[in-house]
């Protein structure tokens, strides 16, 4: 098992480099840069004056070697004009639009994009499981037909609709204060207990509002699953067995289902992220959604390199857990191998 | 007092048009320690029966009326009515897998793929006998000693997937038996097994029955095991009792047509070429406005139509689990040269591991073999088919064709059956649309269905019906050479009757060659003009249909006879003699045929056509 693990992280460095590669190819396929972009805005307003500077920041940051150089450069496998200093050395590079280190930038939202992805997912999990359970069980029943109307709606509705709904809700109803993570006297408060409490506050609403589509999909396709499974011989056996049915269900056709349910963590961080873009700018939240969006549309190219790694490495990290997970629950995949006797 | 009593029960199914009733006022009672037959094809209610007696039915089915008296001798003065029972409650489940246990069909879909066999098994010993795990656990080693698994302490640990058919049935038995039932109810347990292994399998039921002193109910549609294992029978036939009555009574005096023409729908040895089989619901293939569309070139080839010379093909499995060491190839087929002739009928015999589907797969080129060649006529002489290049790969593909075991698998079931039916001949861009559609529904008179039924999808039709829409698709792109693997073991013998006689009308009228690959002797007697027959992927013995099964030379050919069941209560298995297992290991066969290990297998002619595999007479 430790043996599959070392492997599985191995095989993980080759596929960061692959992903870092098609990133920054991307990134650089639109024509020109942000300063060459910068350059030539400057050039037709006829103020010549800061082009020299510019021209100097481009050599600064390499953006006149060719592709291949800056790619180097920029992870930190080629000496740019100060050395080895890209991603491998922490340096993460430059934000033109910011005028701050990327570090600077994204450094504060990392953590809570990842905290509020996390909740999400857990959401999605804890909220979908019992349900399709639940749906899968008693297919066709009241309760069934009302779960499914609500997923369809869940699915439906544009999330950012929903966290306007839940954000008036909240304020009106519960009396939360709303929008962004912390109420607005705490940030650049020390962290204490009312500040933590504070931030848990605000991330009930962002965990719905970006957990519903998820959840919709997730007890539809465990309840699919689950009825494949429900009606499988091995569960006749276990019943002809004298089993009791809870204890079969979940001895049985659960554990069956969970594979695909299980196999979908890594799958769901991607769809999380770029879904949540509208729903961060709608509720004011501080995650890397918006920033993206801001970089991408200024060709701030090292912020969204970085940004667009950086959600790969977390879908890559949801595919390791998954796996082991996998590996874990069924011994067809951890004895596939094995002979047979 | 018998233990089991069924009076006068009824099982209604709830359709969305109304009731149907699945069994009609059946009663019978199986008697202490005898075993009763209950006999019937897919769809009589021989299975419901056993669903109700086991509370097991589906949720959309009721007992009607009628009753179900246990009396055991686990509670000696009381009699209880399992029909009264509610299915989940928790009376019925004490009597389940306690009192009354079961064996299903299936051994591979049975049993949890996630689970240990172990785990399984003392799962059965932990709900009723009130022992805890480890008790359990010596409780089930005894039992996979009883049930003889060869390691019962590694069997313990294994998961199903590690384990053979053969196993795997033996470990659902020692489920089944772990808390000593009094009554047993087998489904079909040996119906997806091989003969040898069936043989085995019912050798240990019977065994069984007399160590625990059971009563038996059995519930088959093979007449060679009822006649084998059971004191009387009772024949159900949509959902009613149409005879019962001991073993002896209706093997030899059937009263009822309905047995009588099930008895003549099994193909037994020595039956005439020409002779039909009798089939309940005889189909009448049209195949009238099939000469316009096939062109096919009626000329007598030089030579055989396809050949096999020395093939061999090795696969490598792995030992151990993740990133293990020790790879161990497996012969699957080792200097295989075979030849089938044009018009003929050519059956491969195996058990299953021999290779015989390793063959078809050959002729398909599904493979590369690691040596050896697989040539074919295609009316310019014999050429290699590793040699063809993709235009020509297309024209063989089209003509030579495969019918699969499974007809609920091989057939998608999101397609309706005229896009199944019509897939072939997009792939070969044949035809306009319309003579498409004109020639799906001339398919589907050739086998003997309704056309009307082609916008349908496979799962409103049965199973002998599918295989129907099976053997259309491959006759769609007009081929030469059909192979078919075990297009009949998954079905019924009065359907197998039915679709082995269609095979041989189609082959008269359209003039095919076959390659009929199954593990059922009987049936490839029937239908076969050359026999093959494979053991671990060697050819051991290649003749004439009559000299292959009348005057069988290699002891693995006289082996496998022995294991086939026959409908003859005159005739029945050798249970005593030695067990099967060293007969399907070519280094143990005795002289002159034992194959030395690394050594090819060497044919010899002992009679004209007739072959056989012996090193040692090769001078």
């Amino acid at each position: 098992m430790i043996k599959y693990l070392g492997l599985r992280f191995l095989g993980m460095i080759p596929t960061l480099l692959v992903i870092s590669f098609l990133t920054f190819f991307i990134i650089e396929l639109p024509e020109g840069d942000y300063i060459s972009n910068q350059i030539s805005m400057l050039k037709a307003t006829g103020e010549t004056a800061s082009i020299a500077k510019l021209d100097f920041l481009r050599r600064e940051f390499a953006l006149d070697r060719p592709f291949l150089e800056r790619y180097a450069i920029w992870v930190g496998l080629w000496p740019g004009p100060h050395g080895f200093d890209g991603l491998l050395q922490g340096n993460w590079g430059w934000s033109f639009e910011f005028d701050r280190p990327v570090e600077e930038v994204v450094g504060p939202t990392l953590l809570l994009t990842v905290l509020i992805n996390t909740a999400a997912i857990l959401f999605v999990y804890l909220v979908s499981f019992p349900i399709g359970i639940y749906s899968a069980t008693r297919q066709y029943s009241w309760g069934d037909y009302g779960f499914t109307l609500l997923g369809y709606i869940g699915l439906a509705t544009p999330n950012f609709l929903l966290g306007l709904v839940l954000m008036y809700v909240a304020n009106v109803w519960f009396d939360l204060s709303i929008g962004g993570l912390m109420d607005p006297k705490y940030i650049g408060e020390p962290w204490s207990i009312d500040k933590a409490l504070s931030v848990l506050a605000h991330m009930i609403v962002p965990t719905i509002v970006i957990g519903t589509a998820g959840t919709a999909a997730m007890i539809r396709r465990l309840r699919a699953n689950l009825l494949d499974e429900l009606h499988k011989q091995y569960v006749v056996t276990a019943r002809a067995k004298g089993m009791r049915e809870s204890a079969l269900l979940v001895k049985y056709p659960l554990r069956m289902a969970l594979n695909p349910f299980i196999a979908d963590i890594g799958n769901l961080i991607p769809t999380l992220v770029s879904g949540s873009i509208i729903v961060s700018v709608v509720l004011n939240l501080p995650t890397v959604g918006p920033i993206l969006l801001s970089a991408l549309q200024s060709q701030d190219q090292f912020l969204s390199a970085f940004i667009l790694l950086f959600v790969s490495i977390l879908t890559l990290i949801g595919m390791l857990v998954s796996d082991v997970l996998l590996a874990f629950l069924d011994p067809r995949i951890r004895l596939g191998g094995r002979e047979r006797k | 007092m018998a233990p089991l009593a069924v009076e006068n029960l009824s099982v209604d199914f709830e359709m969305s048009d109304g009731h149907v009733r699945a069994v009609d006022r059946v009663s019978f009672t199986v008697p202490p320690n005898k075993c009763v037959a209950l006999v019937g094809e897919s769809g009589s209610g021989k299975t419901v029966i056993s669903q109700a007696i086991m509370g097991l039915l589906p949720p959309k089915a009721q007992i009607a009326s009628g009753s179900i008296l246990l009396h055991d001798r686990q509670n000696p003065g009381q009699m209880t009515d399992l029909a009264g029972l509610s299915p989940s409650g928790r009376s019925m489940r004490r009597i389940r897998g306690n009192r009354v246990a079961i064996i299903f069909q299936e051994p591979m879909t049975s049993l949890s793929p996630l689970h240990t066999i172990g785990d399984q098994i003392s799962e059965a010993a932990i709900l009723h006998r009130n022992v805890g795990r480890r008790e359990a656990k010596e409780f089930t080693l005894q039992m996979l000693k009883m049930v003889h698994f060869p390691d019962p302490a590694r069997g313990f640990n294994a998961y199903p997937f590690e384990l053979s058919g053969g196993l795997r049935q033996r470990a659902m038995i020692a489920m089944a038996l772990i808390c000593r039932p009094s009554i047993l109810i087998a489904d079909e347990p040996t119906t997806a097994l091989d003969v040898t292994i069936q043989a085995q399998i019912l050798k240990l039921i019977k065994e069984m029955q007399q160590e625990f002193k059971m009563s038996l109910l059995m519930i088959t549609h093979d007449f060679g095991v009822v006649a084998n294992m059971a004191d009387e029978v009772v024949v159900v036939y949509h959902g009613r009792v149409m005879e019962k009555g001991s073993a002896r009574q209706l093997f030899n005096d059937p009263q009822h047509p309905y047995l009588q023409a099930l008895l003549k729908a099994v193909p037994t040895f020595g039956m005439e070429k020409t002779q039909r089989l009798e089939t309940l619901r005889p189909i009448k293939p049209h195949g009238e406005g099939l000469s316009q569309l096939y062109t096919r070139n009626a000329d007598q080839l030089d030579g055989p139509i396809l050949k096999l010379e020395g093939v061999s093909k090795s696969f490598i499995s792995r030992k151990q689990g993740l990133f293990g060491s020790g790879y161990e190839p497996v012969k699957a087929l080792d200097d295989v040269s075979l030849e089938v002739r044009q018009g003929e009928c050519l059956g491969i015999v195996g058990e299953s591991g021999s290779g015989k589907t390793t063959v078809a797969k050959a002729i398909l080129r599904a493979f590369q073999p690691d040596s050896g060649t697989v040539s074919f006529n295609s009316g310019i002489g014999l050429r290699d088919i590793a040699s063809y290049d993709s235009k020509d790969m297309l024209a063989y593909r089209s003509s030579v064709q495969m019918i699969f075991q499974d007809p609920f698998s091989s057939l998608n079931p999101r397609m309706t059956v005229s896009d199944i039916l019509q897939e072939p001949l997009v792939i070969h861009g044949i035809g306009s649309k319309w003579e498409r559609s004109r020639f799906a529904s001339d398919l589907m008179e050739l086998v003997g269905l309704d056309p009307r039924y082609l916008r349908r999808y496979p799962h409103s039709f049965s199973g002998g019906q599918r295989q129907r829409i099976g053997i259309a698709r491959a006759l769609a792109l007009n081929p030469e050479l059909i192979l078919c693997d075990e297009p009949t073991s998954a079905l019924d013998v009065s359907v197998q009757a039915q679709i082995l006689n269609l095979l041989q009308d189609l082959k008269r009228d359209l003039g095919l060659t076959y390659v009929f690959i199954s593990h059922n002797l009987a049936v490839v007697d029937y239908i076969a003009d050359r026999i093959a027959v494979m053991c671990k992927g060697r050819l051991v013995e290649l003749g004439p249909t009559e000299q292959v099964i009348e005057h069988p030379i290699h002891p693995y050919t006289k082996a496998l006879l022995r294991a086939v069941p026959e409908p003859n209560l005159d005739h029945p298995l050798d249970f005593s003699s030695p067990d099967m297992k060293g007969t399907s290991n070519p280094f143990l066969w005795p002289e002159p045929y034992r194959i030395p290990e690394g050594s090819a297998p060497k044919l010899v002619q002992i009679a004209p056509d007739h072959f056989v595999c012996a090193p040692g007479l090769v001078p």
